[in-house]
């Protein structure tokens, strides 16, 4: 059990890992700075940015007149949401199967799978860049959708097995012997017990295809570009206009820290793929 | 209607056989118990008349008609389980309505029979409580009302009573009791207690490595098993067996004395032995005695109010109309 | 648990995740291996011939070749050793009994969420620029000259930014191994009168073991794949000073069309990811019987 820990060490812990946090936090509170300075503030030393310049909105402004902000954060929304969801679609059979029905090569189609997200995407890289582009798949956002999807999926199968796995077995034996068919079970029984689960694979999963950066900046250009590549534009030499890259930053990262924050729990078991818990 | 029979019933998992071929007629109306030390393969066989398991070989019929292809939906029967499986994201009402949902039973039918089981399980002022809010016992009623609203031919219950503390356990036991009396419904009861065993059933089925040792009535298996393990197995506190010289004079390889069954004497009897460990109930002292010449000690069972302790010499004398003697192969002879 | 009709259910059920991804893992892999093979540049159309093991000949003797070996080591070993030292320490800290302990413990965690392009900008423009960067002007602050961070100091400057983004990481896993050590040992071993530091070596450390071991694992498969982040500061430069594998064969396959010695590094690749794929895959196999 815990013990009394005196004020002072209590406050000392609180001091060191507060620097500590908040210099970890830094970056992400300047460019919120910056992001609402003008151009020619922006580039003052930090204490005259923090204390001596005035505070403005245009940066957003001109981003979004720049680059059309709003259609690469939808091309982020949709290439994120869809690989998410279709990932879901087959994910859930296959946990569900894997989870209740055990085999005896379960396991080893559980690893193979898992050993799929160890490929490295260079390695494939050309092949898929072919692909779609004899296919008209490149610079679309239901090629990108697609390869999110598979890349993502060993993870969202992996996270719902081990949800799955928590929920007793008797549970669903019981649904089975008061007259309900498979369809019934999965509808009425595993997805409610589910949901905090499967809640916690769609976020952990938005937040990782939003944020994928090696198939999103070779596969698209213009058209089905999201964040990542839009950022990437920002690459010299408009990178030195500071408050219009922190403004666009800003609006890449906040919706999906928000998510990260909701889910840092989740995250590990997600992230480890179950080995640490 | 509930008459259930199990003909050839096998089950193998992989090549290891957990039920070899079994026989066993379940009657209408009747209270089973299956009985047995854990790993016995009780709970397989409720599992596969439940139809949650295939059997291997064998057909099981349900009043008359063969159910060994049907889902478990499909052949009539409710079951309790250990964990009691009730949905937590469902109010009791729902988890209670759950089995009439899915047979598309009409809405005020649903509601009437909802009504009559909380009634019956004094459950009316839970109904719109998660699982999660309710006691063991509360959790335990819903399980059972949930198996009530179906109708079933059977209910099956897997060691329903396990996961209580022991007085809830006895009050529970009562309850069930008086369901079935009041129901009139076959009910199949797993347990590896054999004092629910003794209490509750028509007919006990006591198991062994997924082997039938012995069916009867509990007064049946307890004045006659048909072997030693039975004989072991019910009755508590366990009788005693004796083997060697002492055996040899009933002309057995063993004999067994239940602990009642033995008078207890502080001067005179037919073995002497001293006292060890007793063992004070109020009602009862259980005393366990090392006899000269016997391998284990012996439990004998005394009056509340028997002066004796630890080291003192006791006389025994079994009452010899109700030793029992067993072959070299733990069979009875009569 | 399990009749007939479930298991062939189930069968069913796992067949379109089985066939995707046996779709997704065997035709890209096929064609690099065909095309590692082949003499085949996408601005000379035509046939392309076999050539055997040419490919691989060019690419091993390029001069970019071990120089990206060699960076990609730097780089993956760097972000390694930042990472999971730092993160023990993280973890340890926000172990402790303090005010405040979910605030700092999101803002420690934040970096994680931000995405590569970004913090690979932030970083170069904002801190790093010698002239308006925060660091610049602090350096000067402090009457030092400052520092080209991607001139002079190019790799370790990547590795910077990399180890920003991963320290979350590493912390929030140990973190959460930490919190599963049982405390009653900590106590049975300080009642036996053991210190601090012999707590923290017999009993912690070898409880972190293996969080320790998949922190590092799982990091090497991913920074066995950074890109964006060379991507926006270096482009792989100044030369190939920041040229790692992943980003050369970027370079050989999608600036120089040359997909014969793309695919020939792609190989390579994926054998060096194997590797290491091969232990993280026994560590977790490991965990699913238990």
């Amino acid at each position: 059990m815990a013990r009394a820990v005196s004020k002072n060490r209590k406050t000392l812990n609180t001091v060191i890992a507060g620097t500590l946090g908040f210099l970890m936090f830094f970056p992400i509170v300047w460019i919120v700075v910056v992001s609402l300075k003008t151009e020619e503030d922006a580039i003052r030393a930090p204490l005259e940015i923090l204390f001596s310049s005035g505070w403005t909105l245009e940066s957003f402004g001109a981003v979004q007149a720049r680059s059309d902000y709003f259609k690469h954060f939808s091309n982020s929304v949709i290439i994120s949401l869809g690989s998410t969801f279709l990932g879901l679609l087959i994910a859930i059979p296959a946990a569900w199967a894997m989870a209740f029905v055990p085999a005896k090569r379960t396991k080893d189609v559980l690893m193979w799978m898992l050993s799929t997200k160890m490929l490295p995407p260079v390695g494939v890289l050309i092949p898929i860049y072919l692909i779609f582009r004899d296919t008209g798949l490149l610079d679309s956002r239901l090629g990108l959708t697609f390869v999110l999807m598979m890349i993502n999926l060993p993870i969202i199968i992996w996270m719902l097995y081990t949800y799955f796995r928590e929920i007793p077995g008797e549970i669903l034996e019981a649904a089975r012997m008061d007259g309900a068919s498979l369809r019934d079970e999965v509808i009425y029984v595993l997805t409610p017990m589910a949901i905090p689960g499967m809640a916690s694979t769609i976020l952990l999963n938005i937040i990782l295809s939003w944020n994928e950066a090696f198939w999103t900046l070779n596969l698209t250009a213009a058209k089905a570009a999201p964040l990542t590549a839009f950022i990437a534009s920002f690459s010299s030499p408009e990178g030195l206009f500071y408050a219009k890259l922190s403004a666009a930053s800003v609006m890449a990262i906040a919706p999906i820290l928000i998510m990260g924050w909701f889910s840092q729990k989740q995250l590990v078991r997600g992230l480890t793929f179950g080995a640490v818990k | 209607m509930g008459r259930i029979q199990l003909k050839q019933v096998k089950k193998a998992f992989g090549d290891v056989e957990v039920i070899p071929p079994l026989d066993l007629e379940i009657n209408d109306g009747e209270f089973v118990v299956f009985v047995g030390p854990s790993g016995c393969g009780k709970s397989t066989l409720l599992r596969l008349i439940a139809g949650l398991e295939d059997t291997t070989s064998g057909s099981i019929e349900i009043d008359g008609e063969d159910a060994t292809g049907l889902p478990p939906a499909k052949r009539g029967l409710a079951m309790v389980f250990q964990s009691y499986a009730l949905y937590p994201h469902m109010s009791v009402r729902k988890n209670i309505a759950f089995p009439m949902r899915m047979a598309k039973v009409p809405q005020e039918e649903q509601e009437k029979r909802i009504a009559q089981a909380a009634e019956a399980l004094n459950l009316t002022d839970y109904l719109d409580r998660r699982p999660g809010q309710l006691s063991g016992g509360q959790r335990q009623r819903v399980a059972i009302g949930r198996a009530i609203v179906r109708e079933p031919a059977a209910f099956l219950f897997d060691e329903p009573l396990s996961n209580l503390d022991a007085a809830l356990r006895v009050g529970m036991r009562l309850e069930i009791s008086e369901l079935h009396k009041r129901l009139k419904t076959t009910m199949i009861y797993v347990t590896h207690d054999q004092v629910e065993a003794m209490t509750m059933a028509d007919k006990i089925v006591v198991l062994q490595a997924g082997v039938i040792e012995q069916v009867g009535s509990p007064l049946e298996l307890y004045r006659t098993p048909r072997n030693k393990f039975v004989a072991g197995f019910i009755g508590s506190p366990k009788m005693n067996l004796i083997e060697g010289a002492e055996a040899a004079k009933h002309n057995a390889h063993t004999i067994g004395a239940r602990p009642e069954h033995i008078s207890v004497s502080g001067d005179t009897g037919t073995w002497k032995g001293t006292v060890g460990v007793s063992e004070h109930l109020g009602s009862d002292t259980f005393f366990h005695v090392n006899v000269e010449g016997f391998a284990e000690p012996l439990t004998v069972r005394a009056g509340g109010d028997v002066d004796l302790h630890y080291g003192d010499t006791i006389y025994l004398t079994p009452d010899p109309a109700l030793i029992h003697k067993f072959d070299g192969n733990g069979l009875r002879i009569e | 648990m399990a009749t007939k009709a479930s298991r062939s259910a189930a069968r069913l059920m796992i067949s379109p995740a089985v066939i995707l991804l046996l779709c997704w893992m065997i035709v890209p892999l096929a064609m690099t291996i065909y095309f590692s093979f082949l003499r085949y540049n996408l601005l000379q159309p035509g046939n392309s011939p076999f050539v055997g093991w040419e490919n691989y000949y060019w690419f091993f003797t390029d001069p970019s070749f071990s120089a990206a070996m060699i960076n990609t080591l730097v780089l993956v070993g760097g972000v390694l050793a930042i990472t999971t030292i730092g993160g023990i320490l993280f973890a340890l800290l926000l172990d402790q009994p303090m005010w405040g302990q979910g605030v700092i413990r999101i803002m420690v965690i934040a970096p994680f969420f931000v995405m590569p392009t970004v913090s690979g900008l932030v970083w170069k423009n904002m801190f790093m620029n010698p002239v308006n960067g925060i660091f610049g002007h602090l350096t000067q602050a402090l009457g030092f000259a400052p520092i080209d961070f991607f001139g002079q100091i190019p790799m370790a400057s990547i590795i910077f930014i990399v180890s920003w983004q991963w320290l979350p990481f590493a912390t929030l896993i140990l973190l959460t191994a930490f919190q599963s050590l049982d405390q009653e040992q900590l106590e049975a071993a300080e009642m036996d009168g053991a210190s601090w530091v012999s707590r923290f070596w017999f009993i912690m450390l070898p409880h972190l073991a293996r969080a320790i071991t998949v922190v590092i694992l799982i990091q090497t498969i991913f920074l066995l794949s950074i890109f964006a982040e060379i991507l926006v500061t270096t482009n792989g430069g100044p030369g190939v000073a920041t040229t790692n594998l992943t980003y050369l064969i970027y370079v050989s396959s999608l600036l120089q069309y040359d997909v014969g010695i793309g695919s020939a590094g792609g190989v390579v690749a994926i054998i060096l990811a194997n590797i290491v794929a091969f232990f993280l895959m026994r560590m977790i196999g490991k965990n699913l019987d238990a």
